[in-house]
């Protein structure tokens, strides 16, 4: 009798532990060390361990909050903001409907956004801080275009919906807000401060010409808004090695500079099939930037001075 | 005069709202969640439980469609068709014998001189549009390899143009020679 139940435990114990298989083809096209063990079959893994991939629910299935008490004449336009609430960490995220008086609205998305929170619903949470394009916190891609929400005019086309969701092909931690964890750790990586080993000749602080300087242009603008690496198919891709147009020229604005003194040490540190060379030249990064700024240059300036030496 | 001015203020007082009665508590904010504490582990303890239930933000279904990365994508789509398309006959070609097909140029004309002028055309412009996008797009990698041509408006320019060239090639080739 015994026998048999320990024989029969042994029976479940193994089915279930063949029952988990590992989440190979559960995480779209993202390669990840994720080596977590989830049942794809049975809601209770996925209650465990939810698909990062899944998909969003349109706004034709969320519900529409108007705005508070329109007047006649009013400008109503409609804008469709992702969201998703880490409280409810197995809901699918959902694009929630928002109608606005653009008369009673400021002129850019971030107003919009702010008008929102604070007159219609105040669990819209969004990253914001300078509202004029120098911090760089409300990164977020506005009708499928990477920018800052607060350099982004409203079209005032009432006809045409706007569409909000966060940086593309980022961790959301909640509504638009991305995780930036990997971004900073991948900025940090490239050393972005002055490297020497020799002190000053006359003993006073490090100058240069004025044709050194003007180098520089162009690369110490950059606000780290991270909206050209996640505008990037290829970071998308390859995020965990690839370094990103962002970091890259930011790595660019420290080689290119005539008063460091490691040019070589960052170079060999690019110097792999992965950091540097992913960039396949699509030029999104250029492209969207906020700033006016051109990554791809200073990646492709990277690659000269690594191949002519 | 003074006694105009005392006059004055008094009034203005009097016009005022009233700051008395205006206790502490009615202007203290009632906060209606309630907050806990937690140590630095615990913290660290819920924030990779957190990380693990994180959704992926959307990409390539939200991204407006632009010539800088639809081009790149066509370009590695045309290079695919093209080298697949190599590959595929190649090996076809080594195993006809053995295996009885009939890839011999011979039989391919004969096989082609039975299709319709449409057809012909047609299949031609097919393999030739690939062909042309691929090569000219080519001729721009190397242009920005040396770092030329890398303003927004060059490459929007260039993108069109040899989308417009190729597509004019590829009718050339395919229907007048």
């Amino acid at each position: 009798m015994a026998s048999t139940r320990i024989l029969a435990r042994l029976a479940t114990q193994r089915s279930a532990a063949a029952a988990i298989r590992t989440p190979v083809f559960t995480r779209g096209f993202a390669s990840v060390s994720d080596t977590t063990t989830r049942d794809p079959l049975s809601k209770v893994g996925e209650a465990i361990n939810p698909d990062p991939a899944r998909k969003v629910v349109p706004e034709s299935q969320t519900s529409n909050i108007k705005e508070p008490e329109p007047e006649k004449g009013s400008k109503l336009k409609t804008f469709h903001i992702y969201r998703w609430n880490p409280d409810e960490p197995t809901s699918k995220p959902r694009m929630q409907s928002y109608t606005l008086d653009l008369n009673k609205t400021g002129p850019m998305m971030l107003d919009a956004l702010i008008r929102i929170k604070n007159e219609t619903d105040p669990t819209l949470t969004f990253r914001r801080s300078c509202r004029e394009g120098i911090c760089g916190s409300c990164a977020m891609n506005i009708d499928g275009v990477n920018t800052l929400a607060c350099l982004c005019r409203i079209p005032t086309d009432t006809a045409k919906e706007s569409r909000i969701y966060p940086l593309p092909h980022m961790y959301v931690v909640k509504d638009l807000v991305p995780d930036m964890t990997l971004f900073y750790k991948q900025y940090r990586s490239v050393k972005p401060y002055l490297q020497r080993t020799t002190p000053s000749p006359d003993g006073r602080e490090y100058r240069q010409t004025k044709e050194d300087r003007k180098k520089l242009d162009g690369l110490y603008e950059c606000i780290l808004c991270a909206c050209c690496s996640t505008s990037c198919p290829s970071y998308w891709w390859n995020q965990e090695e690839y370094l990103g147009p962002a970091v890259l020229l930011q790595s660019y604005r420290w080689i290119a500079d005539s008063r460091d003194e490691k040019k070589a040490e960052r170079q060999d540190a690019l110097n792999n099939s992965m950091s540097l060379y992913r960039c396949h030249t699509i030029l999104n990064c250029s492209r969207t930037c906020p700033k006016g700024l051109n990554p791809a240059l200073a990646i492709t300036e990277i690659k000269k001075s690594m191949a002519f030496t | 005069m003074s006694s105009m001015r005392v006059f004055q203020l008094g009034l203005r007082r009097a016009a005022a709202p009233a700051f008395r009665g205006n206790f502490a508590g009615r202007m203290v904010q009632r906060r209606l969640a309630n907050s806990q504490s937690a140590s630095q582990s615990s913290a660290e303890e819920i924030l990779v439980k957190q990380r693990v239930n994180r959704p992926v933000s959307p990409h390539l279904t939200i991204y407006r469609p632009q010539i800088t990365w639809y081009g790149s994508m066509f370009n590695r789509l045309t290079g695919i068709i093209l080298s697949g398309g190599l590959y595929v006959f190649g090996f076809a070609y080594l195993a006809a014998p053995t295996l009885g097909w009939h890839l011999e140029s011979q039989s391919l004309i004969a096989t082609v001189a039975g299709w319709s002028a449409f057809t012909k055309a047609s299949a031609k412009f097919a393999v030739a549009m690939p062909f042309f996008y691929h090569s000219l797009n080519g001729v721009r990698h190397l242009v920005w390899d040396m770092g030329r041509a890398m303003t927004n408006k060059a490459v929007m320019q260039t993108g069109w143009g040899v989308v417009g060239a190729s597509v004019a090639a590829s009718i050339y080739y395919g229907f007048f020679v």
